[in-house]
């Protein structure tokens, strides 16, 4: 079934009776070329490149709940490509790039809307590093304006421009960057793997992995015994835990990040804007819900819940920017669990066991990574070979010292990400 | 989140900081090896479940604390002075 304005016009003129389900449900088979542990959007991602671009089709992807049901439902849908270290610069570069042709390739619409993204910096000094990263996106290849105080006002004219402790001076305008119906695309995803053979099974947790010698076997599952002899892991949130089935420890820290959606109201932000010195950031909805965020909790979390201190925090920076929040009601906050690596950029590598493959650490930035995760992890996993806008990404980093992958420059340790 | 800081009381969590895994009072001698570093500095167990972890409380009295935490309810156990439970493991 391909989607099409015609079809849709023609199943609303005839009761939307032609519909059909979007994907299989079907029963585990004994054995697979590859399995993917983890039906969220780089598992989904993972299968529908394994099929696409290496025609491995007798793979299933394993989820113990319900596609889509983890951290790709649970994030703020935004889509960018504003790094600046060299590796993670290539990666997102890459990413964005799947994004801009992702609708058309899936067939699905995944509401890409590339509104812009504008980090606002507030001094002097914020401005030379707005402009230092700015240059640096350009020699990627992708594109940034550094805006002044006078384009910030026409461009967020409702924005608290003045305030006292942070008066805006400008900001990085990315104008590619934006944001992105983040179920669509777990759906599509997930949609194009199964047309192309890729069995999605659901309701099926991995609870063993079978090695013998070094080498993968298979998996347990609450549904039988699955042999395969490529795993991969793709189940960030809950990677130490898979990991441990294998006797792995990884270099992650699972933490909790909150997020906000308000009730919905008419325009007032037109792009994503991001106000690092209260660390947090917002966009406004299709529906008109201002979606915002913040900062971690703080503290190793499994409960995709946070605390009240860390909610306090970011609607005292929401007001700070954006006086008139105060106004709208909070719909709703949830919690998203984030695997946190010591140097904060994420692991798309082999493990020490022969066959098994690990992407994980995805941190709090795994949304925007979902194409091209998938697309480097089917990579790896077909050719054996670490694709190269994801090669600087190794597991054994932490321990060599060598290619720290340190974003931030706070340095490689847990809890400064 | 609301701490016993052993000698405060019950206290906000708000009053501390977060160091994680109590694994750090466990620091390898400067010979241990690669592999003991790595995992001192790095890999964590990162259990869905009850662990032990430090906690500073630095808008209170200023001591670093041991607490039995679980990551999937934040209910604290027992919390412990930092240096009590360092004594009793030399």
């Amino acid at each position: 079934m391909r989607f099409s304005a015609l079809k849709i016009l023609k199943e609303g003129l005839t009761g939307n009776k032609g519909w059909a389900p979007h994907w299989r449900d079907p029963a585990p088979k004994p054995e697979y070329d590859a399995i993917i542990i983890g039906g969220g959007g780089h598992g989904l991602s993972t299968a529908y490149y394994l099929a696409k671009n290496h025609g491995m089709t007798n793979i299933a992807v394993l989820e113990k709940g319900y596609l889509g049901g983890g951290n790709v439902g649970r994030n703020t849908t935004i889509v960018r490509a504003n790094y600046g270290l060299e590796g993670n610069s290539q990666f997102y570069s890459h990413s964005l790039k799947l994004w801009e042709g992702l609708e058309q390739d899936l067939n699905y619409n995944a509401m890409m809307s590339q509104r812009g993204v504008i980090n606002l910096f507030h001094s002097d000094g914020q401005r030379d590093a707005a402009a230092k990263r700015a240059n640096m996106m350009i020699s990627q290849g992708d594109d940034a304006i550094l805006l002044d105080k006078v384009s910030v006002r026409e461009l967020l004219p409702n924005l608290n421009h003045d305030n006292i402790r942070f008066p805006i001076y400008g900001g990085l305008y990315h104008k590619r960057g934006g944001t992105a119906r983040h179920d669509a695309v777990a759906w599509g995803f997930a949609r194009g793997a199964d047309l192309r053979g890729v069995d999605l099974i659901q309701n099926c947790e991995v609870t063993g992995i079978d090695i013998v010698n070094g080498v993968v076997q298979g998996v347990q599952t609450t549904r039988g015994a699955i042999k395969a002899k490529k795993v991969g892991m793709v189940v960030a949130g809950r990677s130490s835990q898979v990991a441990a089935m294998a006797g792995l420890r990884l270099p992650i820290e699972s933490h909790v990040l909150q997020a906000f959606v308000s009730e919905g109201l008419k325009p007032c932000i037109d792009h994503v804007v991001t106000f690092g010195m209260g660390h947090m950031y917002m966009s406004q909805s299709d529906k008109g819900g201002l979606v915002f965020g913040g900062d971690l909790d703080f503290y190793a979390s499994y409960a995709q819940r946070g605390n009240l201190p860390t909610a306090e925090h970011v609607m005292e920076a929401a007001m700070c920017l954006l006086p008139q929040i105060g106004k709208a009601r909070v719909l709703r906050s949830w919690g998203g669990i984030m695997d946190m690596t010591p140097d904060g950029s994420f692991i798309i590598d082999k493990t020490p066991v022969d066959g098994l493959f690990v992407n994980a650490g995805w941190c709090y930035g795994g949304f925007k990574a979902v194409p091209a995760s998938g697309y480097c992890m089917a990579h790896l996993m077909a050719t054996g070979q670490p694709h190269e806008a994801a090669m600087k990404h190794r597991l054994d980093r932490f321990e060599t010292g060598r290619g720290l992958m340190d974003e931030e420059h706070s340095g490689s340790q847990h809890n400064l990400h | 989140m609301r701490i016993a800081c052993p000698l405060c009381g019950e206290r906000d969590s708000r009053e501390f900081s977060y160091k994680g895994h109590a694994l750090a009072l466990e620091r390898p001698s400067e010979d241990a090896g690669f592999g003991a570093w790595d995992d001192y500095l790095h890999n964590r167990e990162n259990p869905a479940g009850w662990t032990r972890e430090l906690w500073f409380h630095d808008f209170g009295c200023g001591s670093w604390l041991v607490a039995e935490r679980n990551t999937v309810t934040h209910e604290f156990g027992k919390v412990e002075l930092a240096e009590n439970v360092k004594e009793a493991m030399a």
